[in-house]
């Protein structure tokens, strides 16, 4: 075998969201009123511009969630194969070229020298101090200089000619689609979606994938040749470090609204649907969770974890397990102090749903508590649980970043754009100011909470009910 | 209305043990009030004596929740639990593990909290308002559509970021203030200026919406229909009509955060450098100091009780409609 596969708790959890959507999806399809309700979202322009956004963000999340440990090289007369003990991704192995570029010490974007002055021995034995030529970026270059901008402007032209190529190629694939379904020929249908005729707007769809593929050519005929978001002080590859930390904030918001979604279901409907001592001891519990200051319960909660684990080190092989349990902690400590207020929306809900007439019928029939709440009430809370589910996602995005300054979040060793920002706060202060990491979070950082706010706007407006009436 | 807050107050008092209890039990669950001891004594080589002896000073020497040993009512007294709570209760918060007092650090740190929260909230306030306002009067433009679409991008950046840009543009090229740090009286307003800037700018963008969809939401009720209907202008519907009502809504929603002023902000304090109950809090948390954080706790749980039992009395003052019961 050349690898063992290592399936994280993080990951086990994002196959199972994974199949949950899946399974959702059909459900979905299956009802038509709520294919009507998804059929607004969709039609909705800014929506489907920020899901093509969201689903490039998602793909490099679960490439990045497919874990391994490569065989270590053959030592003669040995039978067994060894493992390294380092975890990779099947997105490490795409990015192989950034991951194993490491220079020794900052380097600016696309610079082909470095940014720290060093001493080496010039000709003649003397030793002069100078900008050391980097061992990966701008390599290729004989004379950095003269070479560097021409050299980058004809790679970026030759990125952005493929990636139109490809989205020209995807664009016919969806007319040729189109036409074959509707019938009409792939000369109407192209004709439909360039005008803009079409229910969903397909037009922006391919759009905003034109531009995305564009920014992935570009990088991918960029980046094995030099840093484009440059290097930091250890001198890793900072683009390379972003892209790794899109899987830590898809963890977070996703994650963590999953963990105690069941928790939060069955004590909010509960609570509406029994009323009495029931609600008494809910409301009881969520008012104290509630009226701690979320900060000091996450910390505290955090610093317990981290004895837990630095006292039980023999609990994991490597690392990058250890990090995973402290995510996966986090997560749940997060939702702990996040599913109050989805509690108190659904309890009030369930009130007013435990009063209503068919609920009352079931009840004259007999039927049970449990399958009154399984069959009446869940389905029509749904929609507040769909609406607070996607409106957490991008706070608790924000919230990881805010948690690693405080030094509550995730592992320090792992990357995520909390601990970028962390380290950049340190650069910033330097002379000369190394901005590029903290430029790389915030650009990463913006676009995937731009792309989920955009998206769950949308989302609300199709699925609140008091909205639709006006 | 005397009987209902009689009540509340009286509710609150098994949320505060709630509070307390759960604080406890996370702490506790790994740190053994030995390890307490162990760390503040600071040596590789403690001797047994010498814990037991910091047990004794601090009140760590006593069972962490029921006392098998004592006899009655003692066997729930008696013990680290009710000891370090119920002095609590009467406010009466000790000292810290590291021997200071925790209520005279309290009372000198809040006023720096307050001098970053008070104008961040009453300058806040009348800024998201009027921004909203003037979305809400330019409905259905580019304007407001504009003004909507910063909204969104302004709450899409961390608040991490304004910090960092802000001390970087103010503090570093411009030079306007300094970057961190605190003076008292009138000096202090050159440390409070930007903090106060940056914690208005962080919370543009979601509270303008928000705002926005409160008036927008009066704006379709059959009263601005009649009020328009007999002739008044829109800017008198607006605001007579539409502002007047909508800040029901808000002011009870900014009741109930008003008492957690007091705990200032983690973020802004600790990255300016002000001497708040924020960065005390911080502190607290990187030097494991458990009694300063659960006097923080506590401090923090009674305070947003204070605020849901305003909020509930702000309601009967503004809206006679409602009694409470």
């Amino acid at each position: 075998m050349m690898f063992k596969p290592v399936v994280l708790w993080t990951d086990a959890l994002v196959y199972l969201l994974i199949a949950a959507l899946v399974a959702f999806g059909f459900y979905v399809s299956r009802r038509e009123q709520l294919r009507e309700r998804w059929g607004h979202v969709i039609r909705n322009r800014l929506a489907v511009a920020s899901l093509v956004v969201l689903v490039a963000y998602v793909a490099v999340g679960l490439l990045d969630s497919v874990h391994f440990r490569p065989a270590l090289p053959h030592t003669p007369g040995e039978q067994q194969t060894h493992y390294s003990s380092q975890i990779l991704s099947l997105l490490d192995v795409v990015l192989a070229p950034l991951r194993t570029a490491e220079e020794r010490t900052y380097s600016a974007p696309f610079a082909a020298y470095s940014y720290v002055k060093e001493t080496v021995s010039g000709p003649g034995g003397k030793d002069i101090r100078k900008y050391p030529r980097l061992e990966y970026g701008g390599r290729q270059l004989s004379d950095p200089a003269t070479q560097r901008i021409p050299d980058i402007l004809r790679r970026t032209a030759w990125g952005v000619g493929e990636g139109l190529v490809l989205a020209v190629l995807l664009g016919a694939g969806v007319c040729a689609w189109r036409g074959w379904r509707g019938g009409t020929g792939f000369r109407q249908a192209a004709g439909e979606v360039l005008g803009g005729r079409t229910e969903v707007p397909w037009r922006v769809a391919l759009l905003t994938a034109a531009a995305v593929l564009v920014l992935i050519t570009v990088s991918v005929n960029l980046a094995p040749w030099y840093h484009i978001f440059g290097t930091d002080k250890v001198g890793e590859d900072v683009y390379y470090q972003t892209l790794k930390s899109i899987r830590t904030g898809l963890v977070i918001g996703t994650l963590t609204t999953l963990v105690m979604l069941p928790f939060a279901i069955m004590l909010g409907i509960m609570a509406g649907y029994f009323r009495g001592w029931v609600d008494d001891v809910i409301q009881y519990v969520y008012t104290t969770l509630n009226s701690i200051p979320g900060v000091l319960l996450i910390a505290a909660a955090v610093l317990m974890l981290q004895v837990y684990i630095a006292n039980h080190p023999d609990l994991f092989d490597t690392n990058a397990q250890r990090a995973d349990l402290r995510l996966l902690g986090l997560c749940m400590i997060l939702g702990v102090t996040n599913w109050t207020g989805l509690c108190r929306l659904l309890r009030g809900e369930a009130l007013k749903l435990a009063e209503s007439d068919y609920v009352q019928a079931a009840r004259a029939f007999g039927v049970g508590d449990f399958p009154i709440m399984v069959r009446h009430i869940v389905p029509n809370v749904m929609h507040i649980v769909l609406i607070s589910v996607v409106l957490d996602f991008s706070g608790l995005v924000l919230a990881e970043a805010v948690l690693s300054y405080v030094g509550v979040g995730v592992d320090p060793t792992m990357n995520s754009w909390g601990n970028m920002i962390n380290r950049a706060r340190l650069e910033m202060a330097r002379d000369p100011m190394v901005w590029w990491s903290l430029l790389a979070a915030f650009v990463f950082m913006v676009g995937l909470v731009l792309a989920a706010n955009l998206f769950s706007d949308a989302v609300r407006d199709a699925f609140d009910p008091h909205l639709h009436e006006r | 209305m005397f009987a209902y807050i009689v009540r509340r107050v009286l509710y609150a008092i098994p949320i505060l043990i709630g509070v307390n209890l759960l604080t406890f039990v996370l702490f506790f669950v790994v740190n053994s009030p030995d390890d307490m001891a162990r760390m503040h004594l600071g040596m590789r080589r403690v001797t047994p004596q010498a814990i037991e002896l910091w047990k004794a000073q601090h009140g760590y020497d006593k069972p962490l929740l029921y006392n098998a040993k004592a006899q009655g009512l003692d066997r729930i007294t008696q013990t680290i639990f009710f000891q370090k709570s119920a002095s609590l209760f009467a406010f009466r918060f000790g000292r810290s593990d590291s021997g200071r007092d925790i209520g005279y650090d309290i009372r000198q740190r809040m006023w720096p909290s307050l001098a970053i929260a008070v104008p961040s909230f009453v300058i806040g306030l009348f800024v998201y308002v009027s921004f909203a306002l003037l979305l809400t009067f330019f409905r259905r433009t580019y304007l407001d559509l504009s003004g909507v679409v910063l909204c969104v991008v302004l709450m899409s950046i961390s608040a991490l970021f304004y910090v960092i840009a802000g001390q970087y543009l103010v503090g570093k090229v411009l030079r306007l203030v300094p970057i961190s740090g605190y003076d008292t009286g009138l000096h202090a307003f050159k440390f409070v200026a930007l903090p106060v800037a940056i914690g208005v700018l962080g919370g543009l963008g979601a509270q303008t919406r928000w705002y926005r969809t409160l008036f927008l939401e009066e704006m379709g009720k059959d009263f601005v229909r009649t009020a328009r209907a007999k002739g008044l202008p829109e800017r008198l519907v607006m605001f007579r009509h539409v502002l007047k009502n909508g800040m029901v809504p808000i002011l009870t929603g900014a009741v109930v955060i008003l008492p957690l002023l007091f705990m200032g902000s983690l973020i802004l304090e600790s990255f300016f450098g002000i001497p708040g109950l924020g960065s005390y809090t911080i502190d607290a948390i990187h030097r494991q100091d458990f009694s300063i954080v659960r006097a923080m706790v506590f401090l923090g749980s009674v305070l947003y009780i204070i605020g849901l039992i305003l909020t509930d009395i702000s309601y009967t003052l503004v809206d006679p409609r409602i009694r409470l019961s």
